[in-house]
């Protein structure tokens, strides 16, 4: 009994000591990730809301302007098609981008030897998007020396119209390269979920007299959309920040059909200088994705399944 | 085989030569010349095949310099993103201190916040310390990298404490747990997230465009994008070629580890992005 209540003190002191030394070993490990984030995120970040506030061009004086720089910013035409363009673009990709991959990650997993294909498919995940813009920049051109343009003219006779030439048909253009490109992350991601469906539900519903499109639609589905879900969310952000295939595929300072919030983003703060306006549009941008993703959550409330 | 597979191999080849088709005709269009593509680009085959595309595209631009930059940088990222996001993941799985899931939920919402918005503070930053212009503010500031952070600790959750254990109770320290126990038994984890960081990293344009001005700096993607401001030049044999050089690397790194790649992406849902 005795050298029971000697002995606790002792372990008790051992292990507050243990836990004191795991906080240092917790700061040790952190610091590296924990320092890049503050000096390199959280401080841009605080430091574009407040430049939001300002006029700056970098060398002269910073002025407080107040919420200035978003009035000239929603209420300048410009601005209003770059937000136009960005919600077309949104359109565009996101429905037919995910819609695609759902089909062709349902081939894959009802077919036998399907991993050439997902290597086929992944393949422009993977490849410069300086590279696949150039690629399709080519294809595309107008005045009949596109491939594309050339094809439709000889084997259907349509006069196609100049894809990137002029501002009605880029967000198209644009958006055709962007679900090529992203196409096989999207196969990927709904075949690792499609992979998770229990077989024996499936022939349960086979059982019961269940065709291949009930099946899709009652079993399927449902049990994927967590995973179409978290796939909208991600691929509704990543179209909101597009820059790198539409600055390569038309110069959105030529052709202002391919002007959207994010190159207006780079050409206020990187051409014009005016890093207040700019800061101030990429903080519209923040607001705008948040609030998409909050609808998105919202929604998913009533068509997301989740087991229970 | 059944009908219903042989319909759905059609369909998935079908679907496979159309991402297939951009990359072909890019090879075969490199080998073009200017005459050739104008008078018809429906002719498939070059006629004469025009090998001097390639080294004029050498040529017409420092490529060997650009192929230098993007490698060291790539590495750089790569060593620089599995060390520190390694020790981080190991905080988290393994360490028990006060704050942890909080901190942890900072972390992950931080991914949130787009590259557009702290572009301007981050590059008024980087002039401060005189990083514009200059590799470093390509390589530093990529340290921060919560995705990496969150995909091993995935890895590091599903190693067996036990192993730990044991080590630590033959007096081993954290540390020492971390090299010689942890990381030699997340070598996959590594390696997959090793091969994403290094196509984020060759492939980045976004950044290297605003941070960079002088051309012996250029990284290959920011090289290659010169050549878009020449379309009325038309020398299209010349700008494939160019582009058939820059995409070959992560092609190559892509055929090798394209299991690993392909499945964490999958996991991970995020990709490199």
């Amino acid at each position: 009994m005795t050298v029971l209540t000697r002995a606790r003190p002792r372990t008790v002191h051992r292990a507050r000591s243990v836990r004191n030394r795991d906080g240092w070993w917790a700061a040790f490990f952190l610091a590296p990730q924990v320092a890049a984030l503050l000096v390199f995120l959280a401080f841009p970040l605080g430091f574009a809301v407040v430049l939001a506030f300002m006029r700056w061009d970098g060398l002269g004086q910073k002025e407080w302007v107040g919420f200035d720089n978003f009035a000239a910013q929603l209420s300048d035409p410009e601005f209003g098609l770059a937000v136009w363009n960005t919600v077309k673009l949104a359109l565009l990709t996101v429905p037919f981008g995910l819609g695609l991959a759902l089909l062709i990650a349902v081939a894959l997993n009802n077919v036998k030897g399907g991993g050439f294909y997902r290597v086929l498919y992944f393949l422009p995940v993977v490849t410069s998007s300086v590279a696949v813009a150039l690629m399709w920049q080519i294809i595309l051109a107008g005045d009949d020396y596109g491939v594309l343009n050339a094809s439709l003219e000889r084997w259907f006779g349509i006069s196609a119209p100049d894809w990137l030439g002029g501002p009605g048909w880029v967000i198209v253009a644009v958006a055709v390269v962007t679900i090529w490109s992203s196409l096989g992350l999207n196969v990927v991601i709904f075949l690792a979920g499609l992979q998770t469906i229990p077989p024996q539900i499936v022939e349960a519903a086979r059982m019961d007299g269940a065709g291949s499109l009930r099946i899709f639609r009652s079993v399927t589905l449902p049990l994927l959309s967590p995973t179409i879900f978290f796939s909208t969310v991600v691929a509704v952000i990543s179209s909101f920040q597009a820059f790198d295939q539409i600055y390569v595929l038309v110069d959105p300072a030529d052709n202002e059909g391919a002007r959207t919030i994010v190159y207006q983003v780079y050409e206020l703060g990187f051409k014009d200088f005016r890093f207040g306006m700019s800061s101030a549009a990429a903080l519209i941008l923040l607001v705008l994705t948040l609030l998409v993703t909050l609808v998105q959550f919202a929604a998913q409330k009533r068509l997301v399944h989740y087991d229970s | 085989m059944r009908p219903r597979q042989v319909a759905l191999h059609a369909a998935l080849s079908l679907g496979g030569l159309a991402m297939l088709f951009p990359f072909v005709w890019m090879l075969l269009t490199s080998f073009k010349g200017v005459r050739q593509m104008l008078n018809n680009p429906l002719d498939w085959l070059p006629h004469p095949w025009r090998w001097e595309n390639y080294p004029d595209a050498l040529g017409a631009m420092p490529f060997g310099t650009a192929y230098w930059n993007s490698f060291y940088i790539a590495v750089l990222n790569v060593t620089l993103t599995l060390l520190t996001s390694a020790m981080a993941a190991y905080a988290f799985a393994r360490i028990r201190f006060r704050g942890s899931g909080a901190l942890f939920v900072v972390f992950l919402a931080t991914q949130m916040v787009p590259a557009q918005v702290t572009v301007v503070p981050l590059y008024l930053m980087l002039a401060r310390f005189g990083w514009i212009d200059s590799h470093l503010s390509l390589i530093v500031p990529t340290i921060a990298n919560p995705f990496a952070v969150f995909l091993l600790r995935q890895f590091i959750r599903a190693v067996p404490v036990e192993l730990e254990e044991a080590a630590r109770i033959d007096g081993a320290s954290r540390w020492r747990c971390f090299w010689h126990v942890v990381l030699p038994n997340i070598r996959p984890g590594l390696g997959a997230l090793g091969i994403i960081a290094f196509l984020a990293s060759w492939n980045a344009f976004f950044f290297p465009l605003i941070f960079l001005n002088s051309p012996e700096l250029a990284t290959v993607p920011l090289l290659l994008s010169q050549f878009s401001g020449q379309r009325t030049a038309v020398d299209y044999g010349l700008i494939l070629a160019a582009s058939a050089i820059a995409v070959v690397p992560t092609l190559i790194a892509f055929l090798v580890g394209q299991r690993k790649i392909i499945n964490s992406m999958a996991a991970s849902g995020l990709g490199g992005r």
